[in-house]
């Protein structure tokens, strides 16, 4: 069975919510819908306080190219706009809205048919996705018009959906893919269309064998769909592993999946494009999952974007006694959260309560020159080295052993026996050699 | 025996030999260098610091004998007499510069600012800063993990074990700001060691507006423009909702420290008790 071939590893996988529904959570009173995004400028706020919105409404523009719009995910008053506290304890802007009974835009189809036929054209597609405001929903949260624009001179070749879901816990993706599958696969061709493509390739692990059976007999009626089981191996989400996985090909180190002729899609982005396309609904909610060891009912919810994070996990069942601490995703790439009252963003995959038991790290020892990490490393990286250089402040080395490379699984860190603390090392020293790069492209 | 001879003479062959070409290159691609740099080199503190804004001591000494005066150049560690020193080696005027001392601009002590979560990774604070605020709600506060302490060459800044905010001995700080570079949060600054080392300085840098600081910290800048108002020499401007007294105008009146109802403009090195203080601040309670 195919997998990436570098490195990886294979942590317990604990996927407990993986036969749990999709519920919809409750609308909150207030929410505070987030105007920055991880990657790209922050949208500019086009309501101001006072106004009435509706379900859908656009209420911040995207500035620049790389950047998204902004849509109320409920309806009712804008109470202010204003500074909110995120997840990594900086405040960034925000629009609060009251929420005032549940009225949607017109425009938007409701109903629950699905609608197969897509006529419209490339372009109109494209637009519809910017105006929609979608974005990656793996993590990354990267604008997804900006993929379907490929630089002049490059040619996609393959769609790749992405449905591997490597992370321990999260099942949100799962879960979409046995209850709207085929709306993953008419967003499949919504955007096999956009780019220009007649080959798609939808990757899954493994251990959702459910999953496999039920996409692949949804397939026979699409063309140029098929359906990649793949070997359960972490971090093959990650952009560049599915690459290697399912088309034996690797990205240059620096470039992007496109000089090798692939885009890359998750899963439940596609099923974002599908309703942005075919029912006129942009991004206003997306489903995550809460869940944990000791959690009283681990499950999926269909979350409004902005709700606060303390709101849903009440709905989940609390807290859980003992918990050591919160991870906002899953346990590989998630960040530890210092407070619930953080509304949920694009990229808010899911909420882990760890146990306090296992929450705590373990004293960091000396390196034993066991070159573990560099077995694991997805990405050909020597992770005790750059750890090393980080620890020394040698830059130019650092960028010379390709630490921009890094993609942050955190294998490394997970496989060490000496529990070195290698990608908070490694994280830090990304962040300064990409200063030193751009302020060198800057001149 | 003649193996010995052959060995000998050939390695004496390729010395001298080496000699030669060593002594024609050196002559040929002789460099004069001025003698003064060496000179100026001698008196400076050779600390290698890099708080002149050059690399090392040689290279400040060879800026000097370059310079055509030394207004622009100036030896933070040696100070005024190592710059007089330079200035009669040069035959130039020596041009006199207030001390300077670092300032940590955070007093978000465990007692005014409690902490909300515990912070288990990597104890360096750019890899704190890295990932997150901080173990307070305050978003701007020291993280307390003494990067500072280990980039400073004079062991003049120390992280206290009880309040785990950093401390300068003023004795001992030479203002070569490594420790301003060293501080992700831009917490330390160079201000001028004032008269007898007394200064007035705003002591935070949080940018929130009133309702957050005074939440996350009890001695936060709310930015009420009440030292702004009170000072009469234009002293301080509020700008992103925080107090800064600009040390150039500041005439250490204290009326500010006086006026401010958090507590963050703070006075060091003044004759203690302060009696007016208590009283004032009773009258404001009332």
């Amino acid at each position: 069975m195919k997998s990436f071939r570098i490195g990886g590893i294979h942590p317990k996988e604990n996927k407990f919510s993986a036969g749990a529904a999709i519920q919809q959570a409750d609308i909150p009173a207030t929410v505070a819908i987030p105007l920055a995004h991880y990657i790209g400028n922050p949208s500019e706020a086009i309501v101001k306080r006072g106004d009435t919105v509706k379900v859908g409404q656009q209420i911040g523009a995207g500035s620049g190219f790389i950047s998204a719009n902004v849509h109320a995910s409920v309806s009712g008053k804008v109470r202010k706009i204003d500074v909110q506290l995120d997840a990594t304890g900086y405040r960034r802007p925000a629009v609060f809205i009251e929420v005032e009974g549940d009225e949607w835009l017109e425009t938007i189809d409701r109903t629950p048919d699905i609608v197969r036929g897509c006529s419209l054209g490339k372009e109109e597609i494209i637009q519809k996705i910017q105006d929609a405001g979608i974005v990656g929903l793996g993590g990354a949260t990267f604008p997804a018009h900006v993929k379907l624009m490929p630089p002049p001179g490059k040619k996609a070749e393959y769609l790749i959906i992405n449905g591997v879901e490597c992370e321990p816990y999260l099942t949100c993706d799962h879960r979409l893919m046995m209850e709207h599958g085929e709306e993953i696969l008419i967003g499949t061709t919504i955007l096999m269309k956009a780019l220009g493509v007649d080959k798609a390739i939808v990757g899954i692990e493994n251990n959702k064998p459910d999953a496999i059976e039920h996409l692949t007999r949804l397939a026979t009626t699409f063309l140029g769909i098929t359906i990649q089981p793949l070997k359960v191996q972490y971090p093959q989400g990650g952009e560049k592993q599915l690459i290697d996985a399912v088309l034996r090909r690797q990205v240059p180190s620096g470039k992007i999946p496109i000089e090798i002729g692939a885009v890359v899609f998750n899963v439940a982005t596609t099923f974002a494009v599908y309703e942005a396309v075919q029912k006129n609904k942009p991004m206003i909610d997306r489903v995550m999952t809460i869940t944990g060891k000791d959690a009283p009912n681990a499950s999926n919810y269909r979350v409004r974007l902005g709700t606060y994070l303390s709101h849903v996990v009440e709905q989940a069942g609390g807290i859980p006694e003992g918990t050591g601490k919160i991870v906002g995703g899953g346990p590989m790439m998630g960040r530890s959260l210092m407070n619930l009252d953080v509304p949920m963003a694009k990229g808010s995959a899911g909420v882990l309560f760890m146990r306090d038991e296992e929450s705590i790290r373990k004293p960091s020892q000396n390196c034993i020159r066991c070159a573990k990490c560099v077995s694991v490393c997805p990405m050909g990286l020597e992770p005790y080295l750059l750890m090393a250089y980080c620890e020394r402040n040698m830059w130019d080395e650092l960028e010379s052993n390709r630490t921009m490379d890094c993609i942050e699984c955190g294998s490394c860190n997970y496989t060490c026996p000496s529990h070195r603390p290698l990608l908070d090392y490694i994280r830090f020293g990304k962040s300064t050699v990409g200063n030193i790069i751009r302020n060198r492209n800057n001149k | 025996m003649s193996l010995v001879w052959i060995s000998l003479i050939t390695l004496g062959v390729i010395g001298s030999v080496s000699a030669i070409i060593l002594y024609v290159v050196a002559k040929k691609f002789h460099v004069e260098e001025d003698h003064r740099i060496d000179l100026v080199e001698e008196v400076l503190p050779a600390a290698n610091c890099g708080g002149c804004g050059y690399p090392g001591c040689r290279n400040f000494a060879d800026a000097c004998v370059k310079a055509d005066n030394l207004c622009d150049l100036h030896c933070p560690v040696g100070g005024n007499e190592t710059m007089a020193k330079v200035a009669e080696i040069l035959g130039l005027v020596a041009v006199e510069k207030a001390p300077m001392v670092a300032v940590v601009r955070c007093n978000g002590t465990c007692e005014h600012r409690p902490r909300n979560n515990e912070y288990d990774g990597v104890k360096h604070c750019f890899i704190a800063h890295n990932l997150y605020s901080g173990e307070t709600n305050c978003s701007w506060g020291c993280l307390g993990f003494g990067d500072c302490e280990l980039a400073c060459d004079f062991d003049a800044i120390h992280v206290n074990p009880i309040t785990k905010i950093p401390e300068v001995i003023d004795d001992k700080c030479t203002a070569c700001g490594a420790c301003v570079r060293a501080c992700p949060k831009d917490l330390i600054e160079l201000r001028k060691m004032g008269p007898k080392g007394r200064r007035v300085y705003v002591d935070c840098r949080n940018q929130d507006r009133g309702h957050i600081v005074s939440k996350a910290c009890e001695v936060g800048c709310i930015g009420c423009a009440k030292c702004q108002k009170v000072c009469k020499h234009d002293a301080i401007t509020i700008e992103n909702n925080l107090a800064f007294i600009h040390d150039d105008k500041c005439k250490l009146c204290r009326d500010c420290v006086i006026v401010c109802p958090t507590n963050s403009i703070i006075d060091v090195n003044f004759p203690r008790p302060k009696q007016p203080k208590v009283a004032v601040e009773e009258e404001v309670s009332q």
